[in-house]
C-alpha cells in the first residue's frame, strides 16, 4: 500500500506541477524572448530529425504494405494506405515518441543542471519568477511546435512512401496524389494533429517536472532525463488511446 | 510586520532542519546598515543555509529573517521580489547562466528590473567588468571563464543593481591570494564607498580580517561566538577561538 500511496501522491505533485504551467501561461508578464529561444530549440533543432525519420519511415512502410496488398491484388490502395496511416496515426504518435527523446531528455537535463547548479535560485535572487522563466516556455514551445512536426513528418512520410512506389511501380505523381487523399477527410487529418498539442504539453510538463524540482545534484541530471524519457513516452501512448476516443466521439464519421 | 528595525539584517530564534540534522539551531544575530559580517565555520555548519535564509529561497522551521524593516518569513512572492531587489547574491560556484553570455547575465537583471536604456545599460555593465577586472570578456559563456573569472563575473552579477545588502558565499575560494585580496578590496569599496551591508561565508580568516567588522561562528548549528575580530579571537569556544586565530 505504500507503494500505492507513494503513486498518487507523485501523480498529485505532476498534476499540480502541470496545473501551475496552465495558469501561468495566462498570466503576465509573458516571456516572449524565452519562448521564441525555446521554440527555435524545440522547433527548427528537432525538424531534421523528424523529417528523415518520417521520411524512412514512409518508404519502409510502403514496402511493407505493398507486400500485402500484392496477395490482395489491392496495390492501388498504397497511397491511400499510407497517407491515412500516417496523418491519422503514424505521424502524430511517431513524432511525439521521438520528441520526448530529444527534447524530453533535453529539458529533464537543462533543468536538474540548472537547479543542482543553483542557476534557479540564482534566477530567484533576481526577483525574477523563475517557473514562468524557465518552465512555462519549454512547455508552450512543445505544444505549439509538436503539431507542427507532426506536419512535417506526414509530408516527409508520404514523400517516401511515394518516392518507394514510384521506384518499384513507377507510378505517376499525378496518380500518387490523387489516390494519396482520397480517402482523406479534414477531421482524418486535423483532429490527429492537434492531439500532439496534448503530447507536447505532457512532454514540457512531465520532463520539466523533473528537471526543475530534483534535489540530487549531478546525479539528478541523467537521472532526471532518463525519467522524463520514459513517462513521457509512456503517457504520451496512454493519452493517445484517450485522445483518438475523444476523437471517434467528437467525429463519428472517423470511426468506420 | 510593522516593528521598526534600523538594522540590516536580524535573525531571530531561527531554527532550520533537513530530515532529522539540525542545521541552525536558535540562531540570532543582527548587522547593520553599512557593516560586513563574516560567517566562519567547517564545512556544513549551515553558512550557506544561512545566505539562502536570508534570500528567502529556504524557509525556516520556526524563527524570523528581517531583511531591511521586512520579516521575509511566510512572505508573498510579490512582496518577496521587493525584498529581494535590496539583495546581491555571489553563490559559490557563481552560478552564471550557461545559456546566456556573460553581458547577458549581468543584462538580465538590469532590463527586467530598471528602466535603464540600452546605452545606460552598457555604460553600467562596462563598469561592473572593469570593477571585477573582467572588461572585454563580456562576449564570453561562461564555460570559457576559469573558475576564478567566473567567480568575479558573479560578484559582477551581484553588484550590477548596486544592492543595499550584499551576500557572498565564499567569494575568495579556489583564487590564488593576489586575486582573492582584490576581490576582498571591491567588497570594502562596496561597504565604504555605498554603504552597502556585507554578509560573508568565509573559510578565508584573512580575508575576515580584511572585511569583517563583526564575525559569526557557527558550530554544528549552533552560534557559538559572535563579536568583533578581536572579541572572538579572545572567545572562551574553543572552535571559535582556534578558527579565527589558527
Amino acid at each position: 500500500m505504500r507503494w500505492l500511496s507513494k503513486l498518487f501522491e507523485f501523480v498529485g505533485k505532476v498534476g499540480l506541477f502541470s496545473l501551475r504551467v496552465l495558469v501561468d501561461s495566462l498570466r503576465p508578464p509573458f516571456e516572449f524572448a524565452q519562448l521564441s529561444r525555446q521554440l527555435a530549440e524545440v522547433g527548427n533543432r528537432s525538424l531534421t530529425l523528424i523529417v528523415v525519420s518520417g521520411f524512412a519511415l514512409g518508404a519502409v512502410m510502403t514496402l511493407h504494405t505493398r507486400s500485402t496488398l500484392v496477395m490482395f491484388g489491392a496495390t492501388a490502395m498504397i497511397p491511400a494506405v499510407q497517407s491515412v496511416g500516417f496523418f491519422v496515426e503514424i505521424g502524430p504518435l511517431v513524432a511525439g515518441l521521438l520528441l520526448a527523446g530529444r527534447v524530453g531528455s533535453g529539458i529533464g537535463a537543462v533543468l536538474a543542471n540548472m537547479r543542482a547548479s543553483e542557476q534557479i535560485d540564482a534566477i530567484e535572487s533576481l526577483s525574477i519568477d523563475s517557473f514562468k522563466f524557465l518552465v512555462v516556455p519549454r512547455v508552450l514551445a512543445c505544444v505549439i511546435a509538436l503539431p507542427l512536426l507532426t506536419l512535417s513528418m506526414d509530408f516527409a512520410g508520404l514523400l517516401g512512401g511515394f518516392l518507394s512506389e514510384v521506384l518499384t511501380s513507377h507510378i505517376a505523381p499525378a496518380l500518387y496524389l490523387n489516390r494519396a487523399f482520397v480517402y482523406l477527410q479534414w477531421s482524418n487529418f486535423i483532429a490527429p494533429t492537434l492531439k500532439t498539442a496534448v503530447f507536447g504539453f505532457i512532454i514540457g510538463c512531465v520532463s520539466s517536472y523533473f528537471g526543475y524540482t530534483t534535489d540530487k545534484g549531478a546525479q539528478g541530471v541523467g537521472q532526471a532525463a532518463t525519467n522524463s524519457v520514459v513517462l513521457s513516452s509512456l503517457l504520451i501512448i496512454v493519452a493517445d488511446v484517450l485522445l483518438i476516443k475523444c476523437i471517434f466521439f467528437l467525429f463519428p464519421d472517423t470511426a468506420i | 510586520m510593522s516593528e521598526t528595525h534600523s538594522i540590516a539584517v536580524e535573525f531571530k530564534r531561527v531554527m532550520k532542519s533537513f530530515g532529522t540534522k539540525r542545521v541552525l539551531n536558535d540562531v540570532s544575530f543582527q548587522i547593520g546598515q553599512g557593516q560586513a559580517l563574516c560567517l566562519l565555520g567547517r564545512s556544513g555548519t549551515g553558512k550557506s543555509v544561512t545566505l539562502k535564509l536570508i534570500m528567502a529561497l529556504m524557509r525556516p522551521d520556526s524563527g524570523e529573517v528581517w531583511v531591511d524593516q521586512d520579516n521575509v518569513v511566510g512572505m508573498g512572492e510579490h512582496r518577496l521580489s521587493l525584498v529581494r531587489k535590496k539583495l546581491g547574491y555571489l553563490f559559490q560556484d557563481a552560478a552564471l547562466f550557461d545559456s546566456l553570455t556573460l553581458y547577458e547575465n549581468l543584462a538580465l537583471p538590469l532590463s527586467r528590473l530598471t528602466k535603464k536604456s540600452k546605452d545606460e545599460i552598457d555604460d553600467v555593465i562596462h563598469r561592473v567588468l572593469t570593477d571585477v577586472g573582467l572588461e572585454g570578456d563580456g562576449a564570453k559563456y561562461p564555460s570559457a571563464l576559469s573558475g576564478g573569472m567566473r567567480k568575479r563575473a558573479g560578484l559582477a552579477r551581484a553588484l550590477v543593481l548596486e544592492p543595499k545588502i550584499l551576500l557572498a558565499d565564499e567569494p575568495s575560494s579556489g583564487l590564488d591570494r593576489i586575486t582573492a585580496a582584490e576581490i576582498d578590496e571591491l567588497l570594502m569599496r562596496c561597504k565604504t564607498e555605498r554603504g552597502t551591508a556585507l554578509i560573508v561565508v568565509t573559510h578565508d580568516v584573512h580575508g575576515a580580517r580584511r572585511v569583517a567588522d563583526q564575525v559569526a561562528v557557527l558550530d554544528k548549528g549552533n552560534l557559538v561566538a559572535f563579536g568583533s575580530v578581536g572579541e572572538v579571537s579572545q572567545s572562551e569556544n574553543d572552535v571559535a577561538r582556534r578558527l579565527i586565530t589558527e
